[in-house]
């Protein structure tokens, strides 16, 4: 991890505290939420960092939570944070269940200088549940800039009311794992049988020198790194993610 | 266009969970994970041999040394009891981690005078780095079991660095060795944006901070 895959230096600096503005929420899926904040002045990020947002009760209390950015690095203002509503989650619940457009959120960032792509390279994406958002930033990213060509996408998803950016994580880079449903009108005699990832689904993605990116429960993280390094994928080339239940 | 406002007092409609006076316990920030301890690692869990583990201090000191796991085992023993604080908001409250001082391990090493910082490295590549008095005076350990049980691989078995005083990223899993110098310079999260010390009482969590 460190020599060769050793990191440039990153902007490292977050910005302070800032005032962000609430200007949209959509649905991804039954427990998660895509919020589309504008900051007071466009924040450089790379795809793959992430936010803290921090709430404040009327008696101080304050709580705290990194959400991965979703939106592309465009230069805007505005950014998009998706967020998984978690069982007795105290801030991904008030996110999920409670924000309106025009409320008010402090955060601040970016975060993160490790789990980052900057455009250039190729990488494999691999990431289940919220763990696609940080890839959604990057594979977003590649459509923008026009080189999606240097991404492959693997998602893995329990069924299709589960996945997230409908619409968005299809197309000639992505490749959709169903693990317990597949989408109806799909034959499940043709194509990939629904059920766990395997190293059949990571083979045929795999290129000499491409960075791989695995995001998401530790469990699924876990799993993932296993297929790849089984199909050869050195260690020092695997950047991990795991996301835990911070609430 | 976004109208720039004052930063608001508190947030519309967020109360928090409901809850008992906060733990004096806890630092500005953090919350109590009870029973959970999450996993947050950038890089795929290794699994390590302790029969070819090693532990090594090298550097500035005047005779780096290396242990196996079984030497490391038959150095005086030391236990910590208190908490541990994560980065991402959490504290774990009232553990008991057991495994050999690092002085212990400085005092067969023997740092040089000039040596003010360490660099803690791991079997991985991670890389960590500390202020040297923040790793002596009892304040760190290298440890193997926790709770009663060996540590899991997960939280960084065989047995990882623990500086319980600063976030939890400074104690190093999957533990190599530490590496003494006359300078500072970041290690891996700190490359990457965190801060160089790690002061949770102060809410040291990012550069600038």
């Amino acid at each position: 991890m460190t020599a060769p895959g050793a990191p440039r230096l990153t902007p490292s600096r977050p910005m302070p505290w800032v005032e962000a503005r609430v200007v949209a929420v959509r649905p991804e899926t039954p427990t998660a939420r895509t919020l589309r904040l504008a900051l007071p002045r466009a924040v450089p990020f790379l795809a793959g960092q992430h936010l803290v947002v921090r709430l404040t009760a009327p008696d101080g209390y304050t709580a705290q939570r990194s959400y991965s950015i979703a939106s592309a690095p465009d230069g805007s203002a505005e950014v998009e944070i998706t967020v998984e509503r978690l069982p007795d989650g105290e801030v991904s619940a008030f996110l999920c269940d409670v924000v309106e457009p025009g409320d008010a959120l402090e955060v601040r960032g970016p975060i993160g200088g490790w789990f980052v792509w900057r455009g250039d390279t190729p990488a494999l994406l691999v990431g289940a549940g919220s763990g696609v958002v940080p890839l959604m930033s990057m594979l977003r990213h590649a459509r923008r800039t026009g080189r999606e060509d240097l991404l492959r996408v693997l998602v893995s998803v329990r069924r299709p009311a589960d996945l997230y950016y409908d619409g968005e994580l299809q197309g000639p880079v992505t490749t959709v794992a169903y693990t317990r449903e597949a989408p109806d009108g799909v034959d499940p005699a043709a194509g990939r049988p629904v059920g766990r990832l395997t190293v059949a689904d990571v083979e045929p993605l795999l290129r000499a020198g491409a960075t791989a990116y695995v995001c998401g429960s530790p469990g699924f993280a876990d799993t993932a790194t296993d297929l790849l390094m089984g199909a050869g994928v050195p260690a020092d080339a695997i950047r991990v993610e795991r996301f835990g239940p911070t609430g | 266009m976004v109208t720039i406002t004052p930063m608001a007092s508190f947030t519309r409609g967020f109360t928090g969970r409901s809850r008992a006076p906060r733990d004096p316990r806890l630092p500005p920030g953090q919350y109590d994970a009870g029973s959970e301890w999450p996993v947050l690692t950038a890089e795929p869990t290794p699994r390590l041999d302790v029969g070819r583990w090693t532990f090594r201090v090298e550097g500035l000191v005047e005779t780096p040394t290396t242990w196996t796991w079984d030497e490391l085992h038959v150095l005086p023993g030391s236990t910590y009891e208190g908490d541990i604080h994560c980065v991402t908001t959490w504290s774990k409250l009232g553990m008991t981690w057991r495994g050999v001082s690092v002085d212990t391990l400085l005092a067969a090493a023997v740092p040089q005078p000039g040596a003010t910082h360490v660099m803690a490295f791991s079997h991985t590549g991670y890389t960590t780095n500390l202020p040297l008095p923040d790793v002596t005076g009892g304040k760190a350990w290298v440890s193997w079991h926790v709770d009663g049980r060996d540590l899991p691989v997960e939280h960084g078995g065989p047995a990882r660095l623990l500086v319980p005083h600063l976030y939890f990223w400074k104690s190093a899993k999957w533990v190599a060795g530490l590496r003494l110098m006359d300078h500072d310079e970041p290690g891996f999260w700190e490359r990457n944006g965190y801060h160089d010390r790690g002061d949770p009482w102060t809410e040291q969590r990012y550069q600038g901070d």
